[in-house]
């Protein structure tokens, strides 16, 4: 099956949820076409705003609109979602729990040619801190567009992280998306690959280089965290190994960390994350070669 | 409502604001106290609100971009009989629902959470762009500090106000020239502020923001300007009402003590 980028899957998401909920409304910050909001404006113009290169009032404005009934769904790269516009997401939505989906895409170094300046590797940082907001860090496809659609029912902000470079579908036809429930891919001893967003597609691919067959793990929802899972995972196995395409400082391997110390299992923990370091410009699989987050570093780290 | 009338509801809000922030010995009375005028002419005359819609969306709905002008709109709650009077004492306190910046979540009133600056003005923008959307004739007010307008987001705000000709918003700017850290023109001007507005697409209106008639008419004309936003740039004077905190820098952010509290009180006294 060819690899499809979760964006498109928030634009289909966004094509049903525009017919099936006239509440929603859409906003972009001039890359409606690369975030694939657009989608949105060709089912209805009225509910699509772009608000041009200003991701700040975006956010405040779509504040405004989800205090006015809106299920407010804002979008541009992760970037300048997260990083220009943290201190609107945190006061103007976060802070009064408003109804607004910050679904943002181009997150992480697959952004590839554009070089780190483009390439956000601190947005679920950012957006776990703050209070009441839940991250959901999608793998494929068709987890992406429940996601998108999911987080519409959801009361209150929420941030689901996309991707600009296309993922083989992970989970099958008949897979149901629960918010923070982490998914077991397979099962297997000793060793647990816990990954998040395309990461895990490498932690399959690693997985059957991996002699000992280790635990295959998709978490999806970085916060609220499947903690029960995790503990479980650590108590059956002797090491985990996250697995994600941001920095080790903040995302899910520090989620985990946090499950882990507090629970006080004996399990290793091993973090495969880009390393406190910004990325650059170069072909996705290069750059994951390089700054050591694809398959071949995952079994590495799985092995050691 | 004669202008008595009004001048009698902004004597007792300003008794209010000054007992809010000499109970929490906490807060800003100065920008309060300059933006009372305005506030009273939106909520006695000009707003379409009252005890029946308060809790719907179906009304006129208020932005305090300039949040920290809290005492004042809770006290304008209070006035409004929205709000228990007593509880203005608890203003910035523990467990208070009147919290330092105003949160939306805690008072019905309340149309937005803000305090961080330069945000509420796009928030009004949001709501604007709602109320255009579901055909909802209601209107959305907001109040910006002139200081505030050093905030690059308040003309991206405006920027997409004048864009989406949101002739449902009225932005007035409480003009009194004084920031923490002095004058405005001296710490970093911005004006001419009507003439940046009015570059923006926007109409702009020029009023003494302590004269009702002035800024009855200005509302007015606001409300018959179609195709865009209306700006009322209103002078005010920081502290107003209070003699030793007018037009002074350092009532911004600074609570009376009891001999000033008395003090102001007896300048406030109901005729």
């Amino acid at each position: 099956m060819a690899k499809v980028a979760t964006r498109v899957a928030y634009g289909d998401a966004l094509k049903e949820l525009m017919v099936e909920n006239k509440n929603v409304v859409v906003l972009d910050a001039d890359l409606a076409g690369s975030t694939k909001s657009g989608e949105a404006k060709k089912v209805d113009p009225s509910r699509h705003f772009d608000m041009g290169i200003a991701e700040g009032n975006m956010m405040s404005v779509a504040a405004g609109l989800a205090a006015s009934g809106k299920i407010a769904y804002a979008s541009t790269f992760a970037m300048f979602a997260t990083g220009r516009g943290f201190e609107q997401i945190r006061n103007s939505i976060g802070y009064p729990q408003l109804n607004v989906k910050i679904c943002a895409s181009h997150a992480g170094i697959s952004v590839g040619e554009d070089g780190a300046s483009h390439q956000c590797i601190e947005d679920v940082s950012l957006m776990r801190g703050i209070p009441g907001m839940k991250v959901i860090v999608p793998c494929d496809y068709n987890e992406a567009k429940q996601a998108c659609k999911a987080v519409a029912e959801i009361d209150g902000p929420c941030y689901v992280r996309l991707g600009r470079s296309g993922v083989e579908s992970v989970n099958g036809d008949d897979y149901k998306f629960e918010l923070g429930k982490g998914v077991v891919l397979q099962k297997g001893e000793k060793v647990a690959l816990v990954a998040t967003g395309l990461m895990v597609q490498e932690a399959l691919e690693a997985a059957k280089r991996i002699e000992t067959a280790p635990t295959v793990v998709n978490i999806h929802t970085i916060k609220p965290i499947d903690k029960e899972l995790i503990i479980e995972l650590a108590k059956t196995h002797d090491t985990i190994v996250t697995c994600e395409e941001h920095s080790i400082i903040g995302g899910l391997g520090s989620a985990v960390a946090e499950v882990l110390a507090e629970a006080g299992t004996a399990c290793k923990l091993v973090r495969v994350g880009v390393q406190d370091v910004f990325g650059e410009s170069g072909k996705p699989a290069e750059l994951f070669a390089k700054y050591k987050i694809d398959a071949d570093a995952i079994v590495e780290a799985a092995t050691k | 409502m004669e202008n008595k009338e009004l001048a009698l509801h902004a004597k007792n809000i300003r008794r209010n604001i000054v007992k809010e922030v000499y109970s929490a010995q906490s807060g800003h009375p100065g920008g309060s106290l300059g933006a009372t005028d305005i506030l009273t002419e939106l909520y006695f005359e000009e707003m379409d609100i009252n005890e029946e819609n308060l809790n719907t969306l179906d009304r006129d709905r208020f932005v305090l971009s300039k949040g920290h002008a809290s005492p004042a709109l809770y006290a304008v709650l209070a006035e409004k009989g929205f709000l228990p009077e007593e509880e203005l004492t608890t203003f910035r306190a523990i467990n208070s629902r009147l919290q330092g910046h105003p949160n939306m979540n805690y008072v019905e009133g309340v149309d937005m959470s803000t305090g961080s600056l330069g945000q509420g003005i796009s928030c009004a923008v949001g709501m604007a762009l709602a109320n255009k959307l579901d055909k909802n004739d209601h209107r959305i007010y907001t109040v910006l500090g002139d200081g505030e307008c050093q905030e690059g987001q308040v003309w991206e705000a405006t920027m997409s106000a004048a864009h989406y000709k949101l002739d449902n918003l009225c932005i007035i700017v409480d003009n009194n020239n004084l920031q923490i850290d002095g004058h405005v023109d001296e710490v970093m001007s911005v004006y001419p502020l009507d003439k940046k507005f009015e570059a923006f697409n926007c109409h702009v209106i020029n009023v003494d923001g302590h004269d009702y008639d002035q800024l009855r008419a200005a509302l007015k004309e606001a409300r018959e300007t179609k195709g865009m936003p209306t700006v009322i740039v209103a002078k005010t004077i920081k502290g107003k009402g209070v003699s030793f905190m007018e037009d002074q820098q350092g009532w911004h952010g600074v609570a009376p003590n009891e001999e000033q509290y008395h003090a102001a009180m007896k300048e406030l006294e109901a005729e």
